[in-house]
């Protein structure tokens, strides 16, 4: 059946920001639907908030809006577009729910908007769990048994009908949110409360438990003449009770006979039909009892999913490709396999490898957290391992992981056989410590439910290490395999029967002779090396760079080879690049990559600036190696990383920067500090994204802090949540925090001849102390004056050319009220803002610096103006916000400071920087009240500055309630305020109010360690109940503005990036 | 652990070899070396008759994970001649789910059946695609490999060779339905050419009485039952070779359905006037997509075989998606199931005789359960007595067990 001429525009939601249980896997699978439908002929329309993401990049939309994914803002793209179907099933939960709501709401049906992929009803059928469960019985399929609550009436029935433990999973909700296991009956109804509250239609299903059971996951394609195709099958280690983005996973499954396997295969075919998903790829998920051959289903994801993206990069087939040409009515016969070229998309792939995924996860940046696994996604990235064995594959995995520590066991046995008996992050590392010690399978079964096929596959695994760490040493994967070497094998869907024509190769060590399968013509390469696993601080952004690079340096007449292990991305498409390498970034790996690379054909060198701090490590070791490292070089790195450097480079210079001391000791530390001043920002030398970076406001703050990282030995262990450090080479760093400053961010191009050009300069809405990737920022700076953006140019082009940059450069300043521009630090390679201002001013700024990186000037570039921010001309104002994941972690403080957070970020576009900041908001999913009631509680140095802002919002006619002294401050300056307990004055009190639903807004600034611990419950609660929640003045004035703008009832308009740039083309 | 050393390798007649650790019964085996895409089912492999004669290359690397049992077995022994894996593991101890009932290395070795592991099969795959199949064997290392060559050489090629004598039974066999359908099942003659049990099995589950024939039995036997239908096995070898079968089913074509899966789909077709060839590598997984023509749906199906059917005018491949026919002996033949992978003959139906076959294996075993519903026509077909035509009408999907997806 040929595609379809009836539809001529199709509307395609993404995903908006990354959040834990929605990533990057859907840049990759939304990419890649854009681009088929766009060869297809089809106009397509983008909206996605999120602006690290390939396909809102222009060319690969006929139309992108970089616009709140919001079922209102949507419907005013849909008005606008009048598109002829919605594609929902592309971009995650997000799209879905989107969708959703437009058809119940009518506005589909008005604009004759047609949903392709799968249909209201089949989205209805799959998410709403009751519907489900029907489903399921009528297809005579089994599923645990459960009831149906929507109220808090059902506890008790639950209860009753099911017992403990008992599942709680809420409908429509991604990676498990608001689910979780009960274990006791306290525990009951808030946890039926709090899934309630997360469904977005109020239904959970309380379910009987099937904890320990193996979980087997299926991904399925159907097409519209209903041909079936199971691409894949994932088994996941961690058997059931621990969510499969949490798992550690294996494909395909390992454990199963035949006939089992050929059950689910049946089952899973029975599951997609009986929903209805007319085409395209779904994901089933089952439970199999490990005693019997008992069978049950969990659950079905109608759209592409985290597995899908996951099955895709381990085998080959690209899942999300082919549902989008499957929805515009193509079957799958007619599509052919890309990989094979020979072979149409009608069959199932054969590997030949194993695959091994690992999630990283975040803990230790949330302090205070549950750290436990359960049935709710905690992890952030996960890194994806490609083996010829399961042996291979898993040991690869685990260095993939790239953890700045390895986990530290209790020396103690029961200690140890206590801990894996709980799933956790570390669980696997004390599991293969067990086993190390001699623990046997069957102990290790008995604790972990985990089935002895893999125990015994580790077991022998860890003795062939001997005393090598497998995480950490290339000896597990090695040892035990035989002489012979390290070869390249290809990823080819067919296990060779087939010749397959697309390069994508992972490393294995296998017999002599050992021949490598790579073949390349003789076109010199260019090694990418990519960001490995995603994880706070180093995210979506960097691969967005990577992939800019590879597209670059295919456009320059180079073969663009890509190195990296994430299986979400863009960049592991086999399409970005030439050859992919899917292998750990470990400086052996890579260096089998370049060695690969240079046989042959010349290898002109390794870019190292893209892909964050991962490939900056490994630049050293390359270049040692003899292995040329494009653009910057590794002097120069040294000169900007090293702080003792940088901070004589900056005195030459005769640029300011904090007073700083750098300590070897405690002792020393402690000594050092009144030098320098308080506050302090204090934290080790080996940090990375801020971690453990605290402010601290007296010696006695400071001794606090160095007890509890561990510089001075409280107790032999550390807590748990804080790094357990080596002993040796420590240093601690020492910063005079700047207080009440604004920070900006800038972003530059230099060149080998000294040529600079500043492409952006982003002032942040909090100030400084909130680590940049967790700041709201606005380009250009709205409140910056000429002269002192000029000193900030000034300033950035000295250290670019100090430092010797050639590509990219990253400089963070803060300005300080009375003494003025700092800087605070100069990273020589691609920052997380490139692709923000790369959508901001409509020019690619990746693709530049790899062009200078590849010998160009940057006067060769053909770049307007003297730089980018006067380039996007004043046409509009952008503004970036990021998304934070508290909610995943009960128990953690959610106040924001000097260590990353957030994972992930959007922007907001718009003529004025209210509307765009209001719009940043709002695609954060913070929306902003337009009336009710906000609380406002700041610290003593805010309150006449809190005055402006609660002025304007009494005005608007927001009802106005503090805490004692706040709202005696506000009746001075002559505003209304009503005043409230604090926590420990008795209740009914503030957070009494914020859980009644009373409180639309909270302004909260604090100060101090006594004020962050009582605004602990504040924000919690805030957070729990998805209240806008703001702990800076700065965001509080900003939010104020929008309020202000939104309450004259303006509906901000919806702008195109395609229109921005032709008007920026116009304007200048 | 100790030193990785070989102890054993594979030798191609062509003299490329291949290390590896031996891991099955210490001895030497020779014969033609395939290779099987299935990723699981290792155990329905090696005693799957049609592997007579074969040793068998599994891409995928780990194989053994779930041990063996009983309910595995395709017939009462293994039949390949060598298992060569990149990572068998023994692991009878796992006890995991279902029925193990022991280790797969100790079972092979048990069975006498050399294996070798840790052998880079992605490598030996590649070469016998890019060369074809041919033959080999499995050594010990203390073989020398001049030995192991005169070994290969004393070895008789695939081609020509009549397998199916050696792995038929000696006697007349009777099974009853397992199940009843209706009040009586259809009775069917079967020429057991090296038959699986699934077969036997899935025929029988739909109330059929299964008489099971050597393969050297005459027509007269064969019709002495007076069966409904006869039906033709899988099996191993060269089809050329096996006139005296193809002579048995000329007598029979006509006077009764017959129906034929892989070996006796191209004994059928040899019996009706078409021909067969040998095809580079053969077909062995669980994974290529099969078109039934007469439903336009694709089958996601289970192969195992080595030889083909020529097309219409002695083509190789036929390159569109219809029902071409031939003109046999017996009327027109009518193309009704192509394999999109390579596009070669996959079943046809007799248009003026009852009579159809296919060349792949809608009992699974392992692999997909997409065509049994081949299964439900196929029986259907015979009981509807007077049927002048089977396996053309279109019956959609159904499943095996005769429940609705
Ligand atoms: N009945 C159950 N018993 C035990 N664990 C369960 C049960 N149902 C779900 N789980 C676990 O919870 C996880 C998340 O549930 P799921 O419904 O798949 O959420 P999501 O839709 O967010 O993926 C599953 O991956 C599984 O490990
Ligand atoms: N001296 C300082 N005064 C005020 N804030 C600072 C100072 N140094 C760092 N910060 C804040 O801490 C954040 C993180 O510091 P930075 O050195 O950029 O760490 P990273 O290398 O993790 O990006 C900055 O974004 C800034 O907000
Ligand atoms: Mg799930
Ligand atoms: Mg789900």
């Amino acid at each position: 059946m040929p595609k379809r001429t009836d539809i001529h525009k199709i509307l395609l939601i993404g995903s908006g920001p990354i959040v834990i249980g929605q990533a990057a896997e859907f840049d990759y699978s939304g990419t890649q639907a854009c681009r088929v439908l766009m060869e297809e002929g089809y106009e397509v329309v983008l909206v996605n908030s999120n602006p690290a993401t390939i396909m809102t990049d222009p060319e690969v939309a006929t139309t992108t809006y970089i616009e709140p994914l919001l079922p209102a803002t949507v419907a005013q793209v849909i008005e606008r577009e009048q598109p002829d179907a919605l594609l929902p099933t592309l971009g995650g939960q997000t799209a879905l729910n989107v969708a959703k709501a437009l058809h119940e709401d009518g506005t589909l049906h008005r604009h004759g908007v047609e949903l392709i992929g799968a249909d209201y009803e089949a989205i209805d059928r799959a998410e709403d769990r009751d519907r489900f469960r029907e489903t399921m019985a009528r297809a005579g399929l089994r599923t645990p048994r459960s009831i149906i609550a929507t109220s808090l009436l059902d506890v008790d029935r639950g209860a009753r009908e099911i017992g403990l433990p008992m599942i709680i999973r809420p409908a429509f909700t991604l990676g498990g949110t608001g689910g979780g296991v009960v274990h006791r009956e306290a525990d009951l109804e808030p946890m039926v409360a709090r899934g309630l509250e997360a469904s977005p239609i109020g239904q959970v299903l309380l379910e009987e438990s099937v904890l320990g059971w193996g979980e087997f996951e299926l991904e399925v394609m159907r097409d519209r003449t209903d041909n079936v195709v199971i691409v894949c099958s994932i088994e996941n280690l961690d058997p059931m009770g621990v969510h499969t983005g949490d798992s550690v996973c294996v494909a395909p499954q390992q454990t199963l006979t035949d006939k089992q396997y050929q059950a689910l295969r049946d089952q899973a075919i029975k599951v997609i039909r009986a929903v209805g998903v007319e085409t395209g790829g779904s994901n089933v998920q089952f439970a199999v009892n490990p005693r019997s051959d008992e069978i049950v289903v969990i659950e079905m994801n109608p759209r592409v999913s985290r597995s899908s993206a996951l099955a895709s990069k381990a085998t080959g087939f690209p899942i999300a490709k082919i549902a989008a040409r499957l929805a515009v009515g193509y079957t799958l016969q007619e599509i052919p396999n890309d990989i094979t070229r020979a072979t149409p998309a009608s069959f199932e792939p054969a590997i030949d490898y194993c695959v091994v995924k690992w999630p990283r996860f975040a803990f230790e940046k949330f302090p205070g957290a549950e750290p436990g696994l359960t049935t709710h996604m905690k992890s952030v990235g996960e890194a994806m391992a490609i083996g010829r064995t399961f042996k291979q594959a898993f040991a690869k995995a685990l260095r993939s992981r790239e953890l700045d520590s390895l986990p530290v066991s209790p020396d103690d046995d029961d200690a140890l056989l206590d801990l894996i008996a709980r799933p956790g992050a570390e669980r696997f590392d004390h599991l293969l410590e067990a086993l190390r010690r001699g623990h046997s399978v069957a102990t290790v079964h008995q604790r972990t439910s985990i089935h002895p096929w893999f125990l015994h596959e580790l077991a022998e695994l860890v003795e062939s290490a001997g005393a090598d760490s497998i995480a950490s040493s290339p000896g597990g994967e090695r040892r035990g395999e035989f002489a012979g070497g390290l070869t390249f094998k290809s990823v080819d869907t067919c296990a060779a029967e087939f010749a397959a024509t697309t390069p994508y190769y992972y490393s294995s060590w296998e017999r002599a002779p050992a021949v490598s399968e790579v073949v390349r013509g003789d076109r010199p390469s260019v090694v990418i090396l990519g960001s490995g696993p995603n994880r706070i601080g180093q995210g979506i952004e960097f691969d967005y760079c990577c992939v800019h690079a590879a597209q670059t340096v295919r456009e320059q007449g180079r073969d663009a080879v890509m190195v990296n292990c994430n299986p979400e991305t863009v960049s592991t498409d086999y399409d970005t690049s030439d050859r992919l390498y899917f292998e750990p970034l470990t400086l052996e790996h890579v260096l089998a990559v370049c060695e690969q690379e240079a046989a042959g054909a010349p290898l002109e060198g390794v870019i190292v600036q893209f892909g964050g701090q991962t490939p900056l490590r490994l630049a050293a070791g390359l270049s040692a190696a003899g292995i040329p490292i494009l653009g910057t070089g590794i002097d120069a790195i040294d000169l900007a990383e090293d702080r003792g450097r940088f901070g004589a480079l900056l005195d030459r210079l005769g640029y300011q920067a904090p007073p700083y001391a750098t300590a070897g000791s405690a002792e020393e530390a402690l000594g050092k500090a009144p030098g320098v001043g308080f506050p302090l920002l204090v934290r080790p030398s080996y940090v990375l994204g801020g971690r453990a970076m605290e402010i601290v406001y007296s010696l006695d703050g400071l001794r606090d802090y160095l007890q509890r990282t561990g510089h001075i030995a409280a107790s032999r262990r550390s807590p748990p949540g804080e790094l357990a450090m080596p002993a040796e080479g420590r240093h601690i760093f020492l910063d005079r925090f700047l207080e009440a400053s604004i920070e900006v961010d800038v972003d530059a191009l230099c060149d080998a001849d000294g040529g600079v050009w500043i492409a952006g300069i982003m002032q942040h809405v909090e100030e400084a102390g909130i680590h940049s990737g967790d700041s709201a920022c606005v380009l250009p700076p709205h409140s910056l004056g000429e002269e002192m953006l000029e000193q900030i140019r000034v300033q950035t082009t000295g250290i670019a050319k100090a430092l010797g940059v050639v590509g990219l450069l990253n400089v963070q300043f803060a300005i300080h009220s009375t003494a003025g521009l700092h800087v605070i630090e100069a990273n020589p390679r691609a920052s997380r803002t490139v692709p923000f201002v790369s959508k901001a001013i409509g020019l690619p700024l990746a693709k530049l610096a790899c062009r200078i990186m590849l010998g160009e000037r940057v006067g060769e570039l053909d770049l307007p103006g003297p730089d980018g921010t006067r380039a996007q001309g004043a046409g509009h104002v952008c503004v970036k916000e990021v998304v934070l994941p508290f909610d995943r972690f009960a128990g953690a403080d959610s106040l924001l400071g000097p260590e990353m957070r957030s994972t992930g970020e959007v922007m907001g576009i718009a003529r004025d920087f209210p509307t765009a900041f209001a719009k940043a908001q709002a695609a954060a999913g913070l929306r902003l009240p337009t009336s009710g009631t906000v609380f406002l509680t700041v610290a003593d140095g805010d309150k006449t500055a809190a005055g402006g802002i609660a002025t304007t919002l009494h005005d608007l006619g927001f009802e106005i309630i503090a805490t004692r002294g706040t709202a005696q401050a506000l009746s001075r300056m002559g505003i209304p305020a009503r005043a409230i307990n604090k926590l420990g004055e008795g209740s009914p009190h503030v957070v009494d109010c914020i859980e009644r639903g009373e409180v639309d807004l909270v302004i909260n600034t604090p100060v101090g360690t006594g004020a962050r611990a009582d605004g602990y419950e504040i924000r919690a609660a805030a957070i729990a109940r998805r209240i806008p929640c703001i702990t800076t003045l700065a965001g509080g004035v900003a939010a104020a503005r929008a309020i202000a703008v939104a309450a004259r009832g303006a509906r901000p308009e919806v702008i195109s990036l395609q229109e921005l740039y032709t008007d920026r083309a116009e304007v200048s | 652990m100790s030193s990785r050393d070989a102890t054993a390798y594979v030798l191609l007649e062509d003299g490329t070899r291949f290390d590896g650790l031996a891991c099955g019964a210490d001895e030497a085996a020779v014969g033609e070396i395939v290779f099987t895409t299935s990723m699981a089912g290792y155990q329905e492999a090696v005693t799957d008759p049609s592997y007579a004669g074969q040793l068998i290359t599994f891409t995928y690397p780990q194989i053994g994970n779930y041990g063996v049992s009983e309910e595995a077995m395709e017939s009462d022994r293994i039949h390949a001649r060598a298992a060569i894996m990149r990572a068998g593991v023994d692991r009878g101890d796992a006890a995991g789910r279902g029925s193990i009932e022991g280790g797969w290395l100790a079972w092979l070795r048990d069975c006498g059946v050399p294996a070798i592991t840790d052998l880079d099969t992605r490598a030996l795959v590649r070469h016998i695609r890019d060369a074809g199949a041919m033959r080999g064997g499995v050594f010990p290392v203390r073989l020398a490999e001049a030995r192991a060559r005169e070994l290969i050489e004393a070895e008789p090629a695939m081609g020509g060779r009549d397998l199916a004598r050696e792995v038929t039974r000696t006697a007349r066999l009777t099974l009853g339905p397992t199940a009843r359908h209706g009040n009586d099942g259809p009775r069917i003659a079967m020429i057991d050419t090296g038959v699986k049990r699934s077969i036997v099995g899935n025929l029988r589950s739909r109330g059929a009485t299964v008489e099971l024939h050597p393969c050297t039995a005459g027509a007269a036997e064969l019709l002495a039952g007076d069966p409904d239908a006869i039906f033709l096995a899988n099996g191993p070898g060269d089809p050329a070779a096996l006139d005296y079968v193809v002579d048995t089913i000329r007598q029979l074509v006509g006077r009764l359905p017959v129906y034929g899966i892989c070996l006796g789909h191209q004994l059928l077709c040899r019996a009706v006037g078409l021909d067969t060839y040998k095809l580079p590598f053969g077909h062995h997984g669980s994974n290529h997509p099969v078109k039934d023509l007469s439903t336009g749906i694709t089958e996601i199906t289970s192969q195992n075989h080595g030889f083909a059917v020529l097309g219409p005018g002695g083509a190789r491949t036929i390159d569109v998606d219809e029902p071409v026919r031939w003109e046999t002996d017996f009327g027109a033949a009518e193309l009704t199931h192509i394999n999109l992978y390579d596009r070669t003959v996959e079943g046809l139906t007799l248009r003026e005789v009852p009579g159809a076959t296919v060349q792949y294996h809608p009992e699974a075993s392992p692999g997909p359960h997409d065509s049994l519903y081949l299964f439900d026509r196929f029986v259907d077909a015979v009981r509807s007595a007077g049927a002048d035509r089977i396996g053309g009408s279109p019956r959609g999907r159904s499943s095996g067990n005769g429940e609705d997806n």
